[in-house]
């Protein structure tokens, strides 16, 4: 049986970790447990930030938020509405595609890094996380960054905590950089492009000054296109029609405004614009955006697998059968001229068993572990959950 | 003398000093070993330039494999390395110790490839920032991070320091740019971090590099990100009577949902100086002046300014004028970009970096005129408003025993007060040696001592620019 240990300051906290650093007895973190993703952890207990909860700062007028790691995002996302501002690397919400259940946490948000279809102008989570306090493997809360927009004082812990999966420390509270909400959006839309066609007239949209905030490609009958623009109606209008034009060799342009246009990047942002089956393997491929097309055919021919294009061709949504090593072999091959796989879902036993990251050079991996010995020495944060 | 110690140079390491040399000359071409005391004078300082020491020797490189022949053999000997790109470090980053090589990355100058469709550029680390947009201009491209040194710094030192710049409001800084580097351990191995994909699997090791000043690795190539150029772009000129006006109206613009790329806001003290310099048509008259630029179509732009000369107006801004020409934005900028320049001109000055929340900066502002006024010192202020980063420039006179230590001593003062407001001590410019021995009022030893942990794992023996970042006293080596 699992315990489940609710700490709700971070000096529990401290003491748990200690404890379990003396007796070297792992903890699987975790936040609203939406997120099941990575090597599957072998821990007997968990401990879970879902009492570190609330928004310890929010200043709309300097664009500024805090906020405890188990403060959920969804009364984050609703308190900056109120004042028409957002988190502009658009969170996923995975549970659509992973089946889980809960609330994501703010946290959980920052240790994965999510990024949604803005991720190609507005950067991801990392880019917009100005703070983080954290309690390390040694029991000890640390602080990186704060609450300014631009700091460069020490070395960066705040990127690398960004990601990290639990693996460092435990984040107890993280502080945001925010963004204004867009007066309003367009979404063009070709159809019937091949994905090769259609990373070439992403990447022709993402090479004008027209500031593409989305570009995806689904493929199926007919293939969807869809770039994405944001700002001041006026604005949105002008660039509709200079992009329409500089569009033209691709085809005939439909122009998607306002709500209807939001409608259209929820299933990308939750990837459930896939469509892979409910008992697939999904895969997350992260490319040079013209490498792509190519990788994506192998998928296509060798792993029956369905595709789905985000940033301009840049990030590919992969679905293979949960079986074997769920393509692992065939997709890393295809890999080989650069990027990289993540294994995002499957059943425990193929993660258990496949390399769920791209696994590094051995002077990176090296690295990577060295680094993470002076966070954790004990290996009790998440053991292997990155591994 | 002045207030900042370095320690004394290791002995051992100088008296091997010619041994040192010759294995260096084994490894690299005799155009990329400087040891002539003349030569090598000329790497004693950085822009921080009260603060000077001739190295050992200096290496200019012209390879990846050179960096690593050359670190392997410096870490087999236990002698310590400076890495350098332009040496216009405000902080001291780029400062040498006696016993220390200079490894400056000049010679590493080489733009390898340019990919619009990806809208990436890979380049040497040698680099000038001004060098890469240069190679993309003219295919509509550039490089957005802009440095007011941009002329003159390499992507190796805005790397090290994650530098930022005018447009940052808007695009980011440093490590929102860059997608990749290849960089040289100090036991020589050569490493990939990150590529030209947008993200890379693992632990973010690429966000660790960007700003750690030269203390993890040498860093000698770079993948960066391009953007496409904007249609125009206008700057306006705003001027008002009072800091918390001018305050107000940066607030009320940002918070109507309108990020301009950049908001610079200059006092009168500075304004003098830049206009004087420049002849950029700065307003004489104002308390404080707002430099605001737009982009986009020209419809676009019209439609930006009006609606920011509509929020400006509830603030009574005494002067309200939008450059009419090409010519006169250039001149716009020319003034704000040379502005540490045309302040060097003169007096000397120590340039200031904190970072406030930008709700206190009236409270800010007064707290550092008074500091300064303590010290008997002048202020003038030259900042990126948009995001609270300050650039207070201590003014006084070098050749004037003991005004060097006031003007440090009131400097160190306005960062302790960007601090107690909830700021930081550097939002650009970097830790160096300047401020090392301030971090202690930021970070507490728990926080410190994490961060040194990092650099123990990479560089065990502390040969990578080690007298940096860190305070002297409480380091495990
Ligand atoms: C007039 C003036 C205006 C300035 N304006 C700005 C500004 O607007 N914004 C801003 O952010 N900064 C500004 N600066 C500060 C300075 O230009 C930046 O810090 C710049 O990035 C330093 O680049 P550099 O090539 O001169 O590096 P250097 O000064 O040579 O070195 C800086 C640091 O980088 C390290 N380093 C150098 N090369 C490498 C390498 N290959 N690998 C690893 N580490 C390395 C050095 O060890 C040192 O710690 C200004 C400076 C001046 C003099």
């Amino acid at each position: 049986m699992t315990s489940i240990l609710l700490p709700e300051a971070e000096a529990e906290i401290e003491a748990i970790v200690h404890e379990a650093a003396g007796s070297k007895s792992p903890l699987a973190i975790h936040g609203g447990g939406t997120r099941d993703i990575g090597r599957p952890v072998q821990a007997a207990r968990v401990l879970s930030t879902q009492a570190l909860t609330g928004i310890t700062l929010y200043e709309p007028s300097e664009m500024v938020l805090a906020a405890r790691a188990g403060t959920k995002l969804s009364e984050i996302e609703a308190a900056l509405k109120a004042n028409r501002q957002r988190l502009a690397f658009e969170p996923i919400d995975w549970r659509p595609l992973l089946g889980t259940r809960g609330e994501p946490t703010i946290g959980g948000v920052t240790a994965s890094n999510a990024a949604g279809p803005r991720r190609i102008q507005a950067g991801a989570a990392r880019d917009h996380l100005i703070g983080i306090r954290a309690t390390t493997g040694r029991g000890e809360t640390i602080k990186s960054g704060g609450r300014v927009m631009k700091n460069v004082t020490g070395y960066d812990l705040v990127k690398l905590f960004a990601g990290s999966w639990g693996t460092l420390g435990i984040l107890t509270e993280v502080t945001y950089k925010l963004l204004p909400e867009a007066e309003t959006e367009t979404t063009l839309v070709l159809e019937g492009l091949s994905a090769a066609h259609a990373v070439e007239a992403m990447s022709a949209a993402l090479g004008t000054p027209f500031e593409i905030t989305g570009a995806a490609h689904l493929p199926g009958s007919p293939s969807q296109t869809l770039l994405r623009f944001e700002g001041f109606s006026a604005s949105c209008a002008y660039r509709r029609d200079r992009l329409a034009a500089h569009l033209k060799p691709f085809g005939p342009v439909t122009a998607v405004e306002g709500d209807a246009s939001q409608a259209l990047w929820r299933p990308i942002a939750d990837v459930t614009a896939l469509g892979a089956a409910a008992d697939d393997a999904v895969w997350r491929i992260s490319v040079k955006p013209s490498d792509g097309p190519a990788v994506g055919a192998r998928l296509e021919a060798e792993l029956g697998s369905r595709l789905l294009y985000d940033w301009g061709g840049g990030q590919i949504w992969a679905s293979t059968r949960d079986q074997g090593d769920a393509g692992a072999a065939i997709i890393r091959a295809a890999l080989s001229g650069g990027g990289h796989a993540t294994l995002v879902r499957a059943a425990h036993a193929t993660r258990a068993a496949v390399p769920v990251f791209e696994p590094e050079p051995a002077a990176i991996a090296a690295i990577a572990e060295k680094i993470r010995a002076e966070f954790d020495p004990a290996g009790v944060l998440n053991p292997g959950r990155m591994g | 003398m002045s207030a900042i110690l370095m320690p004394k140079p290791d002995e051992r390491v100088l008296a091997r000093r010619d041994a040192i040399i010759a294995g260096l000359a084994a490894l690299l071409p005799a155009a990329s070993l400087i040891t002539e005391e003349d030569e090598r004078r000329a790497y004693e300082t950085d822009a921080l330039t009260a603060y000077r020491q001739i190295p050992l020797a200096v290496v200019l490189p012209e390879t990846t494999e050179q960096v690593s022949a050359v670190l392997k053999f410096l870490s087999a000997e236990g002698v310590k390395v400076v890495a350098r790109g332009a040496g216009t470090s405000l902080a001291g980053g780029a400062l040498p110790t006696a016993d220390a090589v200079v490894l400056g990355v000049s010679k590493m100058n080489r733009i390898l490839e340019i990919d619009t469709d990806n809208r990436i550029i890979r380049v040497e680390a040698g680099v000038t920032n001004l060098g890469v947009s240069g190679a993309v201009n003219h295919l509509g491209f550039f490089y957005a991070p802009d440095p007011s040194s941009q002329l003159a710094c390499t992507i190796a030192g805005n790397i090290a320091m994650n530098s930022g710049g005018a447009h940052c409001l808007k695009y980011g800084v440093t490590t929102n740019n860059v997608l990749g580097v290849k960089m040289v351990m100090i036991d020589g191995t050569v490493v990939e971090i990150g590529g030209a994909a947008l993200d890379s699997a693992g632990l973010d090791l690429l966000g660790l590099v960007v700003g750690s000043e030269g203390q993890l690795g040498v860093v000698t190539e770079a993948t960066l990100r391009i953007l496409p150029l904007a249609e125009g772009a206008r700057p306006m000129l705003m001027g008002f009577q009072s800091a918390e006006a001018c305050g107000a109206c940066v607030a009320a613009i940002i918070g109507s949902g309108i990020i301009p790329v950049a908001i610079e806001y200059m006092d009168r003290p500075a304004i003098k100086v830049c206009e004087a310099f420049a002849h950029a048509g700065y307003p004489l008259d104002v308390e404080a002046l707002l430099i605001i630029e737009v982009e986009g179509s020209e419809a676009e732009i019209e439609d930006l300014i009006g609606r920011i000369t509509t929020i400006a107006a509830a603030f009574n801004p005494s002067t309200m004028k939008v450059s009419q020409s090409e010519a006169e934005s250039a001149a716009i900028w020319k003034g704000r970009k040379s502005a540490f320049g045309a302040m060097g001109r003169i007096a000397d000055y120590m340039c200031m970096d904190g970072t406030i929340p930008t709700g206190c900066l009236p409270q800010v502002l007064t707290g550092i005129s008074d500091i300064c006024a303590g010290y008997g010192l002048q202020v003038a202020n030259i900042f990126h408003a948009g995001d609270g980063n300050l650039h207070p420039l201590v003014l006084f006179n070098a050749n004037q025993p003991g005004e060097l230590e006031k003007a440090e001593a009131a400097g160190a003062d306005i960062l302790k007060l960007c601090v107690e407001v909830g700021g930081c001590l550097t939002g650009e410019h970097g830790v160096g040696v300047e401020k090392r021995e301030l971090m202690i009022h930021q970070f507490n030893t728990i926080d410190l001592d994490q961060q040194m942990r990092v650099k123990t794992a990479l560089d065990p023996k502390w040969l990578l620019n080690p007298h940096k970042v860190f305070p002297l006293e409480g380091r495990p080596v």
